[in-house]
């Protein structure tokens, strides 16, 4: 079992260069560099900056190195825990990032286990009830559930509680909390707000959870000890929960494995729309305005989630189920 | 034993596989409507213009935010077609324009009538439509109006164009990948199956939604609509192969033991034939039911991006350009019908999901 553990870290950091080669590809990609993006701003704000100036900078940043330069620059600075500076906020890319990252991972995680909060106990309840109305109702949520984008319910139910009940439910925070420092006041008022994005963020995981909950519990019901467990009078909900739920568990777990890192990836656009604190506006905002070393920062903390996600959950399946060590 | 009932198990006995899928997807009541609405959905697309009602970039400033005009059927109990007389007034203290109906005042509607004219797939031009107003010089708003006082109504015939072809073609390159690498894996083994897994396993554990939005933004800006639609679509289908490849190189691992394979070796088949001729018809309904569960995903990540503004872009029309309008809470309460192309989407990915779901379900022979 360390073994396994020990060699999937050891994958890590190589996969960590491999994308980090492939994002500095894709943000150098845009015509013109940071510098060009930097004196149209310049310009627009009516100050100017003389072609030496250009030059020096240009020198300064290493941006008249070629390509396999650069690239080593920038990983030497990362590694030094260097982001580099953003353009368009003129503030260490760092800060700005670690500002918004808590946030970002405490949507994506009360996302999780809100889903899995609704999912397990829907699942349950319909592969027990087949063909009863709650098991219906279900059903077409779940068609329905998946076949919504998630920032079309969540720009649904923003403009339903404004239109109908005149409340702004953008933001993870009430106006007066926005910029205030950490209290437990702010952390209750983070629960109020949090669940809303949550449920909009889970909604397409919780309907195909339950989904796969219901059908490997309904394999599970028909199978023999479940029938001798139940004739030897072992009461029915003990039965189900003791035996039969765990087993269809399983197929669940080696789903978090492509889910937690969705989730990440998907609160981007959720946030976008709700106007959340989170590194996916925050992203947006940089690709659009070029602010490159911005956005490739952001891209390598993505790509480090969903490998570190990818990783928890293989670890986590290895300890639920013995078959699927692999000895190798 | 009788004798209709043998003829049937006759049937039966020496029906193709195409056919005996086609029968078991027959059954399935609402996979066949919602096949159904996607065949009229693709007869949109090829022709967007014939149901359209105005031409989709007309704009008019003085008839922004223009509320649905409901259609009605009957006027005075017999069947003539029409919608209110829209007219707006600004409100004294907000100055904002507030429309209203006037159902005295009625704009006839005709079906298969003369409006601006167009040209079909490029070829023959016309002006005859599905619907438009009886008297050409009036405008009429099924749907509404948006911002710039275009036709929400006949924006959703067009976006439906480009979003319901996005889809089409991304899948089709991803199924091509897939097949192809996939096949390449499973059949050549060795060193080739090890770089293409590698390769798979490195696309899969991709943060996909940030990865495109990234690609999308290192499109150049001067590129002309169409270069952009190509560009989303094959950043689309990147990774929509992958999962594919690999239930292609499974089945392929499975099927290269099988004696109809050895024998078609032995027979000088040379290896591009066996893949393609002896290998994929084996599992080719498979790959049918997987995409088309693909083209919805496909439709999503489309109308995502597109409403991100890092996907197709104005002027040309998707749903997810449309959905752009309206990311405004304050606009939306003004204006809610233009969340309808969201509707659409809605619409279009579960006929997909239903789709493919009755196609999976058909394509497989233990399914009863």
């Amino acid at each position: 079992m360390t073994r396994y553990i020990a060699q999937r870290l050891l994958i890590l950091p190589l996969l960590m260069v491999i994308y980090s080669f492939v994002i500095f590809l894709i943000i150098q990609a845009p015509p013109g560099d940071f510098l060009t993006a930097y004196v149209a701003t310049l310009a627009s704000s009516g100050s100017s900056i003389s072609a030496d100036q250009i030059a020096a900078l240009r020198h300064q940043y290493g941006l008249d190195q070629p390509f396999l330069v650069q690239y080593f620059l920038w990983m030497q600075n990362l590694l030094h825990g260097d982001f580099g500076l953003s353009l368009e906020y003129q503030r260490p890319n760092a800060d700005l990032i670690s500002e918004q990252l808590g946030l970002t991972l405490a949507l994506a995680l009360f996302s999780f286990v809100l889903t899995w909060a609704i999912a397990v106990p829907a699942g349950i309840y319909s592969a027990t009830h087949p063909r009863s109305l709650i098991d219906h109702v279900l059903t077409v949520i779940n068609y329905v559930g998946v076949a919504t984008p998630n920032f079309m319910l969540a720009l649904i139910l923003m403009w339903l509680a404004f239109a109908y009940f005149d409340i702004n439910v953008s933001g993870l925070f009430s106006p007066e909390f926005v910029d205030a420092p950490w209290s437990f006041a702010r952390v209750g008022d983070l629960l109020f707000h949090i669940w809303l994005p949550g449920l909009v963020l889970g909604i397409a995981g919780t309907a195909r959870l339950s989904r796969i909950m219901r059908a490997n519990l309904l394999d599970e019901l028909n199978k023999p000890y479940v029938v001798t467990a139940r004739a030897k009078g072992m009461r029915e909900w003990r039965l189900v929960l003791r035996y039969p739920v765990r087993l269809a568990f399983n197929p669940l777990v080696s789903t978090i494995g492509w889910y937690l890192p969705a989730l990440f990836s998907g609160s981007l656009i959720v946030a976008t729309v709700m106007n959340l604190p989170n590194i996916g506006p925050l992203l947006l905002r940089a690709l659009i305005n070029q602010d490159m070393y911005l956005a490739g920062g952001i891209l390598l903390i993505y790509s480090f989630l969903t490998i570190v996600g990818t990783l928890l959950s293989d670890v986590l399946l290895a300890l639920l189920d013995p078959r699927i060590r692999v000895e190798s | 034993m009788s004798g209709t009932s043998s003829a049937a198990e006759d049937r039966v006995a020496i029906a193709s596989n195409w056919r005996l899928v086609w029968w078991r997807f027959r059954r399935h009541r609402l996979a066949m409507i919602s096949a159904g609405l996607l065949i009229f959905m693709y007869m949109i697309v090829l022709a967007p213009d014939f149901f359209s009602v105005q031409d989709p970039e007309r704009t008019d400033a003085r008839q922004a935010f223009i509320p649905v005009q409901m259609i009605h059927f009957f006027d005075d109990g017999s069947l003539s077609p029409w919608v209110p007389t829209i007219t707006g007034k600004r409100h004294p203290v907000t100055l904002r324009m507030e429309w209203v109906a006037d159902p005295a005042r009625k704009v006839g509607v005709r079906f298969f009538a003369r409006g601006y004219s167009y040209r079909v797939l490029g070829v023959f031009e016309t002006n005859v439509h599905l619907i438009a107003p009886a008297d050409p010089t009036q405008r009429i708003f099924l749907l509404g109006s948006d911002r710039l006082g275009r036709d929400q109504w006949s924006r959703i015939m067009h976006g439906t164009q480009t979003s319901m072809t996005v889809g089409l073609v991304a899948v089709a390159l991803s199924v091509i990948l897939g097949v192809v690498l996939g096949g390449l894996s499973g059949y050549v083994g060795g060193k080739t199956d090890q770089v293409i897994q590698r390769i798979i396993e490195l696309l899969q554990s991709v943060p996909t939604i940030p990865i495109w939005l990234a690609l999308s933004a290192a499109l150049p800006r001067d590129w002309t609509p169409i270069q952009v639609f190509f560009a989303i679509t094959v950043i689309l289908s990147l990774v929509g192969w992958t999962t594919l490849g690999r239930e292609v190189r499974g089945r392929f691992l499975a099927l290269r033991e099988e004696d109809f394979v050895l024998a078609a070796r032995l027979a000088g088949c040379s290896r591009m034939r066996i893949i393609l001729r002896h290998m994929v018809p084996t599992f080719a309904s498979h790959i049918i039911a997987t995409s088309s569960l693909a083209i919805p995903v496909m439709i999503i990540n489309e109308t995502s991006l597109s409403f991100l503004g890092l996907g197709i872009r104005p002027p040309a029309i998707s749903w997810g350009v449309l959905l752009q309008e309206a990311q405004n809470i304050q606009t939306l309460a003004l204006a809610p019908w233009l969340l309808t192309p969201g509707l659409v989407v809605i619409v279009a990915v579960l006929a997909f999901n239903l789709v493919g779901d009755g196609l999976r379900d058909a394509a497989d022979p233990y399914s009863n």
